[in-house]
């Protein structure tokens, strides 16, 4: 069976592998890339809030307070705790959010 | 400490997964597990704290803090400021003695920046760990990790710093040690102490209110510091940044987070504070300096990543 799989970021078209059993968001910094925001890495923050437009995948646990569980049934998921079973494309979705509160200072 | 409000008590933070989070806060940190209760909540506390618990970490389905609370001198104090904090007009909790094991009543209290914060006087008192009360050893074999010695403060953000500044100084007897000052003149940043220490808590200005930064824990040495970067590297613990010092406080630092997204702070060294010392003043432009005395510069993601 083959454990790499590859991922596509909608948003900025950007490709990356992610090993059997890392997380998107691990596989994306192991590889240096940086079309997601990086955080906590622990599902606890929401920056690295994704959608997952195709593919399969199984999640860590995550924050409710940004994935509700309406939202992670649509398949809104915090890339940090997503592990790939198949190839994914995903799109960005948090990072307005973050920014947003810091420029209102 | 003039109001009778005499240091940090304990946290209690919400985590995803417990036995993630004890495997982080016990193997990693070097806190001391001390008890457990009927809700499946851990206490643990660093090894030179004399009440019995400082941390308490609750199972959750999101990350963050519950509450922090300060000790204050006696039950007659926690009355007088019971009533002083109706008065400011905070809405009031009386959390029954024992819901927390081994400790005594505590009023919890809403602050205007939207966190949670309680008052208690009396908590079991235990002693420093593996160490006895009389002729005590410079420290107790068998420790963790970064053998983290105290929980040390919370920094948090919110909004509403001016009615949190006055709540805290005018009722509590906390002092304003450092501030971060805008253009405008608003105060930004400010960092209080109800002792010598640079801070006890902290506050960042942020629209949305009632977020949780980073709990910290004291360390001796910077050496001590290197060597929790080391462990930090050899667990493969998400790291923030570090090591490395605060222009604010002059502590040295370094940041990283527990396994459900909550920052933690291993910290030496730093600035002390008089009651009667003038607040330290950075101004907004240098707050890279501020923040990160060696970068110079403002880091996106320890300003935006919250619990
Ligand atoms: S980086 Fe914090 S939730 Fe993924
Ligand atoms: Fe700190």
């Amino acid at each position: 069976m083959n454990d790499i799989f590859e991922i596509t970021e909608q948003f900025s078209g950007k490709r990356f592998q992610c090993q059997d059993g890392h997380s998107v968001l691990q596989a994306m910094e192991r590889q240096g890339q940086r079309c997601l925001p990086v955080g906590c890495r622990n599902g606890g923050c929401g920056l690295c809030k994704v959608r997952v437009l195709q593919g399969e995948y199984r999640c860590g646990p995550m924050s409710s307070r940004h994935v509700p569980v309406a939202a992670r049934a649509a398949g809104e998921v915090l890339a940090c705790r997503v592990y790939p079973l198949s190839d994914l494309t995903i799109e960005r979705l948090a990072p307005q959010g973050a920014a947003a509160n810091q420029q209102q200072q | 400490m003039e109001k009778g409000v005499m240091r940090p008590g304990h946290v209690q933070l919400r985590v995803l997964d417990m036995p993630k989070a004890l495997k982080h806060y016990v193997e990693l940190l070097g806190l001391i597990e001390v008890d457990r209760d009927e809700q499946g909540r851990v206490y643990l506390k660093g090894w030179t704290e004399v009440d019995k618990f400082s941390v308490v970490l609750r199972e959750a389905d999101e990350a963050g803090m519950d509450f922090m609370a300060f000790k204050v001198r006696n039950d007659g104090t926690l009355s007088r400021l019971t009533e002083e904090l109706a008065a400011f007009g905070c809405a009031l909790e009386e959390i029954p003695a024992g819901e927390l094991k081994g400790c005594g009543r505590r009023i919890r209290f809403v602050a205007p920046s939207g966190h949670c914060f309680e008052l208690f006087a009396d908590k079991e008192q235990t002693g420093k760990w593996g160490l006895s009360e009389v002729n005590p050893e410079a420290w107790p074999r068998g420790l963790q990790g970064m053998k983290a010695t105290r929980f040390d403060h919370c920094l948090l953000y919110g909004d509403n710093l001016a009615d949190t500044l006055r709540l805290f100084t005018e009722v509590l007897g906390f002092s304003l040690a450092e501030q971060v000052i805008d253009p405008a003149g608003n105060r930004v940043a400010q960092f209080l102490t109800c002792s010598m220490k640079a801070h006890d808590v902290a506050f960042i200005q942020h629209a949305e209110p009632g977020k949780f930064h980073h709990a910290s824990f004291f360390l001796e040495t910077w050496d001590d510091v290197l060597r929790a970067a080391d462990l930090i590297s050899m667990t493969n613990t998400s790291i923030d940044i570090g090591p490395t010092r605060h222009g604010l406080t002059h502590g040295k630092t370094i940041y990283f987070f527990d396994p459900s997204g909550n920052r933690n702070e291993v910290f030496c060294g730093g600035d002390y504070h008089y009651p009667d010392h003038p607040p330290v003043t950075w101004t907004a432009d240098q707050l890279g300096k501020a923040i990160f005395y060696h970068d110079r510069e403002l880091n996106e993601r320890f300003l935006t990543v919250l619990t």
